[in-house]
């Protein structure tokens, strides 16, 4: 449980960021929150020559509006987002999700950044910010480029990030007013990864489901967005038997792998299990 | 001070005696971070030492590469097997009777084995080494099954033991097995079989699980070359022990040893026995002539120091149609993984598991316990319960739930009608056993009042109509555990470890001005015994517990004891200190007679002093006493007041307890939510309730978390795959239940004050409750058994197979 020798960096901006990563190559790793890396390098599993420590580079906290969009910096950490007057206004989802990643001394060094770039399949962020067709910014070395969440993560800590380059912000598309909202997440304690866990963000019209659009964490080597799951419900009030079958539109994107949350079988029927008590709850909250 | 101007009340309060909740004196350090632990220690010039371990599950060590390890900066020395054997430390004795390899000699027989131990400047540096030590393994057929571990073609695990028909407890009837004990009358048990009305037969396993505090195992060794001293410093439960092996493994005089346990972070049988790391950082700060530091980190204490359980009991109960037990026969396979490592007292290989008739009068039983070896991690330690008691109470509480629903009656009503009645005690049970003292149906029937038992059947069958109907998806079950424990190990006439007798010790001190010191061969790692143990002697002599200090751990020091692990504590040094006591208040009560000039049988004892009977005012307090025993002794008499007792129990002592639990499940996700918990403790006199609270909290806390998810888990190569607290399950506050906790006092009559110990009741009697609540909860839908853990995809999984989902 001791990581091997490694050189630290501390750049002031987001250039200079850059111009380590992509000089030191392959050796060097970012550090934001470090709950994912330091772990990893205890386990001598992750071992970086270089940590290009984020600490110092103070434009990329911070969570400010920019017409229907929420920027979040990617250095801002989980404990802020629940703190944010903004986020509880406009996305509260954000809020209810950041309060079920691990707890609160985790939540205050982990980062939204950090969450949604180290592409593990279990953290909560990446399937919500598909949820809210979130795009992420990346920087590198050949400048600047967003990338919708729905494309960025291609499988287990594979993400569309190209060698150099850092995610420096997420754009939210704030939600239309009196949208519902729902994180479900099953998990066996607090601070564990979900067995399954679906988030719901939709809108209702005359009491029928306007737009859904369903997230799911930890039920595949990444994120998914359950499109049929959520076309299934538009147009409908929902029932039991329409919540019924878009857990099963759900369950047949899944796979999940077997751990000690259980068989794949199992977390496949609480994904779907998830999914109708978010899509629920959501519809339960929309005005 | 004048004793006539404040009451008896007032005095009595003043001692902090027994019965007062007393503030834990020890916490004022804990909780400002002003603890001494081992790893707080740092000797000059001190090395830090940790292990290269296995990969592999079981396999050959065809090379070990130590070149590229030496070449890493910082790292002094890597040991092996090759490099113990030239001091005769390559294996080790283990306390159950078997050897256990300190570094792998020739093959490795469980992943994570240690295989060698590097010596560094610091840690770095011998994580560094670790990883340059260059082993080459042939990977040999894995056994992981214990219900495999003696077919026919079962891979040989232990090579060393070839040929040896004959093992520390008898005779081995296979290469993999290790042991067969029995106990009782099998003839008389197979006719009460016979002749049987109804019977039951389930194979019911309690899973591997681990003790896992909070501190990990860990020492500091350091040997002083010039006056072959050895001093260690450990997370050792039992000190004076520890100090006793090492003499006759090391062969260094036991007086050039000096053992000291510093404050410990929680053992629950987990640092009661030798490790690998204790051996090796000795023979490294002998051989570097420096001290050299072992500390565990999670992984390794998870792994590799001992785990608990991994028991697989076929139980049968035979009975009458209305209910009356008439015989028991329980076959227990234990694995015991690649070594016996099992801390037991010597003679006990499957420790006291015959206390498996439970509270129930049995007219007739019989066990049989068959210990195999496995290519799992060695152990079999008692995680907060006496020897394998926590085993016999799952599985005789399970049985009896298992026949009642067999019967079509009520588990409440079942135990009713076969406990043993008040009037049996002192209780011969059929597995050999003298219980002290209990009243199983008044605290029974006080649980079922208390918790409104017979509303929450009512409840229960309302809800299962309703989940009958389709209007719910959740289940609700009723465990009850009604358990009775074996604890205080122990007389000498059944107990030792190694050949040492299992007694302990206490010696008083008191210092001319009233203040005193008692020091203790017990060692606690949480309990609280520098509160406790001041508060017996206030008692017995009248000095404020605030004057009194408690001292455990130093093996220089401290009278020889056996240490603390299986609730021995209070009924074994408890003992020890008030007899330790009598003796101090005996030379008192003489120096009071002289100065009050009466003859000592006019004396009668008052609180905090002695009083002249039927001349109130001739009181002479122990204050006073104190210093008069140093300054102006009677004639003849030696000045000082001290004692030392050294206590060899009579008898066990046998607390029991009633609990209840309440439990719901969602059967379409599995999880549960455990709405009540009641727990009544009988644990004899009570010596301070609220550290009995903080106990039964902590206790029912670790058996809600095996109950419910905790164990150890290799998969069908023979990786373990629970190796953090990622998936070895530890609750948190979050998902901890509230506890409400009672009691009942029925004191043992064999003990100086009646106490018989609380420490493991709970976690004793906890794991039943969960598991018989998950198991009610089911009965309904046709299933008879589910085994433990009860976690949220087993239950699902047990929905689905019963066809409620």
């Amino acid at each position: 449980m001791i990581p091997g020798p490694f050189q630290f960096h501390r750049p002031q901006s987001v250039a200079d960021a850059v111009k380590l990563l992509s000089s030191l190559g392959d050796e060097a790793r970012p550090l934001a929150g470090g709950h994912s890396l330091v772990p990893m390098m205890k386990l001598r599993l992750a071992t970086p020559e270089h940590l290009v420590d984020l600490h110092g580079i103070g434009a990329l906290k911070g969570i400010r509006r920019e017409g229907d969009t929420l920027v979040i910096g990617a250095m801002t950490t989980q404990h802020e987002l629940v703190a944010s007057p903004e986020i509880a206004a406009l996305v509260p989802i954000v809020k209810e999700t950041s309060l079920q990643i691990a707890e609160p001394q985790v939540r205050y060094r982990g980062t939204l950044g950090g969450n949604v770039a180290n592409g593990d399949p279990g953290n909560d962020m990446p399937g919500l910010m598909m949820a809210l067709g979130a795009r992420y910014r990346l920087e590198g070395p050949d400048g600047v480029r967003d990338v919708d969440a729905v494309d960025f993560y291609q499988g287990a800590y594979f993400t569309a990030l190209e060698p150099g380059e850092l995610l420096t912000e997420i754009a939210i598309p704030v939600p239309p007013s009196g949208h519902g909202y729902a994180y479900e997440k099953l998990k066996r304690k607090i601070g564990d990864y979900a067995t399954a866990a679906a988030a719901v963000v939709l809108t209702l019209s005359a009491g029928k489901v306007a737009t859904c659009r369903i997230g799911l964490t930890n039920l595949s080597e990444t994120p998914l967005l359950a499109e049929d799951a959520a076309a299934c419900v538009i147009g409908i009030t929902l029932d039991e038997a329409t919540l019924a079958k878009a857990a099963d539109l759900a369950r047949a994107v899944m796979q999940p792998a077997a751990d000690g949350r259980g068989p794949a079988e199992y977390r496949t029927h609480v994904g779907g299990i998830m999914v109708m008590r978010a899509l629920k709850r959501a519809a339960a909250r929309a005005a | 001070m004048n004793d006539m101007t404040i009451t008896r009340a007032e005095r009595e309060a003043k001692l902090e005696g027994m019965g007062c909740k007393r503030k834990r004196v020890e916490d004022i350090r804990f909780t400002q971070g002003k603890g001494n632990y081992v790893d707080d220690v740092k000797l000059p010039g001190m090395l830090h030492g940790d292990f290269v371990r296995s990969p592999h599950p079981h396999a050959r060590i065809k090379s070990i590469d130590k070149e590229k390890a030496l070449k890493v900066p910082g790292v002094l020395a890597v040991l092996t097997a090759e490099d113990l054997k030239g001091v005769n430390l390559a294996w080790m004795p283990t306390l159950a009777g078997d050897v256990q390899m300190v570094l792998a000699d020739g093959k490795v027989l469980f992943q994570n084995q240690e295989v060698a131990f590097v010596v560094a400047t610091d840690r770095y540096a011998a994580d560094d080494g670790i990883n340059a030590v260059e082993v080459e393994y042939e990977a040999l057929p894995v056994l992981v099954d214990p219900f495999h571990a003696m077919d026919p073609d079962a891979p040989v695990l232990r090579e060393d033991l070839a040929g040896k028909t004959e093992g520390a407890h008898g005779p081995r009837r296979h290469h993999n097995h290790i042991f067969e004990w029995t106990v009782g009358d099998r003839d008389l048990t197979d006719a009460a079989f016979r002749k049987a009305e109804v019977t039951i037969k389930e194979m019911i396993s309690y899973h591997r699980t681990h003790p896992s505090p909070l501190e990990t195992c860990q020492c500091l060794c350091s040997f002083d070359k010039v006056k072959g001293e050895l001093t260690i410093y450990g997370t050792f439960q039992a000190p004076h022990v520890i100090r006793t092996v090492v003499a006759l493994i090391a062969k260094i005089p036991e007086h050039k040893i000096h053992v000291i346990a510093p404050d410990i972070g929680g053992g629950f049988g987990n640092k009661v026995g030798a490790y690998p790391g204790y051996i090796c950082a000795a023979v490294a700060s002998i051989v570097t002539g420096r001290p050299v530091k072992w500390v565990e980190d999670r992984i390794e204490n998870l792994c590799a120091t001992s785990f608990a359980r991994d028991y697989h009991m076929t139980t049968e109960i035979a009975a009458t149609k209305e209910g009356k037990v008439t015989g028991l026969r329980v076959h227990v396979l234990a694995d015991h993984g690649a070594f016996d490592a099992c801390a037991d007292p010597s003679k006990w290989p499957a420790g006291f598991f015959n206390i498996v008739t439970g509270s129930y009068d049995f007219p007739t039983a019989h066990l049989a316990v068959d210990g195999v070896y496995t290519n799992k991690a060695p152990g079999g330690v008692a995680y907060r319960c006496s020897f394998r008691v926590t085993e016999a109470a799952y599985c005789i509480e399970r049985a009896m739930d298992i026949l009642a629903q067999k019967l079509g009656m009520d588990p409440a009503e079942l135990r009713l009608k076969n406990f043993i009645r008040q009037e049996q005690f002192p209780y011969h049970s059929a597995l050999g056993w003298e219980y002290d003292s209990g009243d199983y149906h008044t605290a029974m029937k006080k649980m079922m009042e208390v918790v409104d038992y017979a509303g929450l059947r009512r409840e229960q069958a309302e809800k299962r109509a309703a989940f009958q109907r389709g209007e719910t998806r959740e289940i609700m079950g009723l465990g009850i555990s009604f358990f009775t424990e074996i604890v205080g190990a122990g007389p000498s006439k059944n107990c030792d470890i190694l050949g040492i007798a299992m007694f302990d010790s206490c010696e008083i001190r008191l210092h001319p001005t009233g203040a005193g010191i008692a020091r203790m061969g017990t060692k606690s790692q949480g309990q609280g015994h520098e509160t406790t143990w001041a508060q017996i002697i206030a008692t017995e002599i009248g000095i404020p517990a605030d004057d009194i200090m408690v001292e455990e751990g130093n093996t220089d020091t401290a009278p020889y004891g056996l240490g603390t692990y299986g609730s021995r504590s209070t009924p074994v040094a408890g003992a020890a200190i008030a007899m330790a006591a009598r003796k101090v208040k005996a030379k008192a009560q003489m120096i009071a007679a002289y100065r009050l000039e009466v003859h000592e049988d006019d004396l009668e004892w008052d609180i905090d002093g002695f009083r002249v009977k039927g001349l109130p005012e001739k009181f002479l307090g122990m204050k006073d006493i104190c210093w008069i025993a140093y300054n102006a002794p009677p004639p003849g008499m030696e000045p000082g007041l001290e004692a030392v007792s050294y206590y060899d129990p009579p008898n066990m002592t046998y607390p029991f307890g009633a609990y209840l639990c309440v439990m719901d499940i969602d059967v379409d996700t599995g999880v549960y939510k455990v709405r009540r918990f009641y727990a009544l403790d009988d644990c004899g006199t009570r010596i301070n309730p609220m550290i009995i609270e903080g106990q039964v909290h902590g206790g029912l806390t670790e058996a809600f978390a095996i109950a419910m998810g905790q164990e150890i888990r290799y998969d069908e190569n023979g990786n373990v795959v629970t190796g953090s607290f990622m998936d070895f399950f530890l609750p948190t506050a979050v998902e901890t239940p509230h506890w409400e906790t009672d009691f009942t006092v029925t004191p043992s009559p064999h003990h100086p004050i009646g106490a018989k110990g609380v420490g493991e009741s709970p976690n004793v009697g906890g794991v039943p409750a969960f598991s018989n609540a998950v198991n009610d909860a089911f009965s309904f839908l046709g299933s008879t058994h589910i085994q433990m853990p009860h976690d949220f995809w087993r239950n699902w999984q047990a929905a689905k197979t019963l066809g409620a989902v």
